[in-house]
């Protein structure tokens, strides 16, 4: 019986073993936490560029599938190792500089691009006892990390004095800022429901999947989401063709593969956010508590699934045009997750006597609301569609082309 | 020296240093760069304090909204590609003085008033406790609600302003 509980709670006897025995060496306690502080900063650094290992394989494998081709397929393993072999050709690139380029803002760009990709990672959960730092402003620190990430694509867009990054760092702003708006009012949300702000205790207090209680807020985070991400189809920032690479345009080597890493470590930071705030977590059916060992293999499952979703998305929808995508979430993603808050503020306070049934009553009155939400925005885009379809300047349009 | 004192002489360094870079820039856009790093270093500095919250927000509105607007002000503004600019205009004796007059009075309240120290350690609910402050009568719920009045008055200013005619 001992044999089983310790493999089911591996995470949590690992730690304290090794403790012990660093206790039992003489090692001080502060010794001890400093060594586990480490020893966790390598894992979470590990599991990140890990990340991309597994992902750019899969994104392409999966791409080709979609699209009736088979992806890569000469590296061994049937193309699985395709990331070794991308990267062994970065490493050879030269390293190019442009002549009247910035280049201290040049060479630091890169490296605050990947720094805040990895450093989201420290507060994310993937167990009871698994997180890097609970901290319990967790989600607020995950969102101001995205600014720091904005502040370094604008100086690899002024730093390599190229008039096509410029360009792409006026997108940035525009569309990096227009949809967090829609994306921190989803997370509010959430707060709205879990009453806390650590990532931890969001888990915790899911009884039900919040994607499950308010689709309509994990829809519109998914697709904020995807934007701040910066991924097809609303990765306008970059989009090859119109801007070839945006403010990537002049980085090569080592500095590309950056941020290349960077892209990746943050998709796949999105995914364990969205399994966090939307899927439930660490937490899957009970299993959690059968089998507490699982828990970062059901977080990493959850992640791979919303990856997967954001792959579809981009192998089913063609690009966005700019104001087309910045008018998407100004008109329509910030009044909808507006009216959604206000309606999660008004269901958290119908009063339930009972603790244990307050979270399906409020679950199950949020969902309906839900659901009369997307009737509502339904009739209402159907009418908007109708009445442009006959607005006179459109028709003048028309009769200009014609 | 502990280490919160040498973390907070680092944290000085960069929140006065980026001050320094901000005016003594060459380069305007470099000037707001400095500028995020100064507000790092203040962000730092609520952290020191256990003030996680305001560390969080001063990054998030500060670096993430209040600085990118300058930069995109002076990407929309400037010829940016001519990377010098001069640091100084014909108006520099002017500020010098107000600056100095500012610093002046600055040091004298810093000097003069007894800064009280709370002797209790911050409790661990603090958040929740900030929140309920904010809506409660008895305390703050009329800044805050002419706060977010006036906010809303920049909205709809702002809609108007942006609304083709």
């Amino acid at each position: 019986m001992g044999i089983i509980n310790f493999i089911l709670n591996f995470w949590v006897e690992l730690g304290d073993w090794v403790a012990g025995v660093l206790s039992g060496w003489g090692v001080p306690q502060w010794g001890v936490n400093l060594i586990a502080d480490i020893v966790g900063v390598v894992i979470l650094l590990v599991v990140g560029v890990a990340a991309v290992l597994i992902f750019t394989p899969m994104e392409r494998k999966v791409i080709g599938r979609m699209q009736d081709r088979p992806g890569p397929n000469r590296t061994p393993g049937y193309g699985a190792i395709q990331a070794v072999a991308d990267a062994i050709k970065m490493l050879t690139k030269e390293d190019i500089i442009p002549r009247n380029a910035d280049r201290f803002l040049h060479m630091l760009a890169p490296l605050l691009v990947a720094v805040p990709a990895l450093l989201v990672y420290a507060v994310l959960p993937f167990g009871p006892r698994l997180v890097g730092q609970n901290l319990n402003v967790g989600i607020l620190f995950v969102v101001a990390i995205g600014a720091v990430h904005v502040v370094a694509v604008l100086i690899a867009a002024w730093g390599s004095n190229n008039k096509y990054a410029l360009l792409s760092g006026f997108r940035v702003v525009n569309q990096l800022l227009a949809y967090e708006i829609p994306m921190v009012l989803c997370i509010l949300t959430v707060i709205l429901f879990t009453k806390t702000m650590s990532l931890q205790g969001m888990v915790e207090a899911q009884t039900v999947p919040y994607f499950v209680v308010m689709p309509v807020t994990g829809l519109i985070f998914l697709v904020a989401a995807l934007a701040e991400a910066n991924r097809s189809p609303v990765d306008l920032i970059e989009a090859d063709s119109e801007m070839v690479a945006g403010y990537i345009i002049e980085y090569s080597g080592m500095k590309f593969a950056m941020f290349f890493i960077a892209e990746y470590v943050n998709m796949f930071a999105v995914g364990i956010l969205i399994s966090t705030l939307f899927l439930g977590g660490w937490k899957f059916f009970g299993l959690e508590d059968l089998a507490p060992v699982l828990t970062p293999v059901i977080v990493f499952a959850k992640a791979t699934f919303v990856i997967f979703v954001m792959l579809w998305f981009r192998a089913t929808f063609p690009r966005m045009r700019f104001d087309h995508l910045v008018g998407f979430a100004w008109k329509f993603l910030v009044p909808l997750s507006l009216v959604n808050l206000f309606i999660a503020a008004l269901v958290v306070k119908i009063p339930v006597a009972d603790p244990v049934q307050e979270p399906w009553i409020h679950g199950g009155v949020m969902l309906l609301a839900n659901i009369v939400v997307i009737i509502a925005t339904a009739i209402i885009l159907n009418r908007t569609a109708r009445r442009v379809e006959g607005a006179p300047a459109l028709k003048r349009i028309a009769a200009v082309e014609r | 020296m502990t280490v919160s004192q040498v973390v907070f002489i680092l944290l000085s360094i960069a929140a006065l240093g980026g001050a320094l870079g901000v005016v003594f820039a060459r380069n305007l856009f470099r000037s707001a760069l400095a500028l995020v790093l100064s507000f790092v270093g203040v962000a730092g500095f609520y952290v020191l304090l256990e003030a996680e919250l305001l560390a969080m927000i001063q990054i998030l509105v500060y670096v993430g909204a209040i600085a990118i607007l300058i930069i995109f002000a002076i990407m929309l503004s400037r010829r940016l590609m001519s990377s010098e600019t001069l640091p100084w205009n014909e108006q520099w004796v002017g500020a010098v003085i107000v600056a100095v007059v500012l610093f002046a009075a600055l040091v004298f309240v810093l000097i003069r008033v007894d800064w009280p120290t709370a002797e209790a350690q911050v409790p661990p609910d603090a958040i929740s406790l900030l929140g309920q402050s904010l809506v409660s009568p008895d305390f703050y719920v009329l800044p805050f609600e002419v706060a977010s009045v006036l906010l809303l008055v920049a909205l709809v200013g702002a809609v108007i302003i942006a609304r083709e005619q």
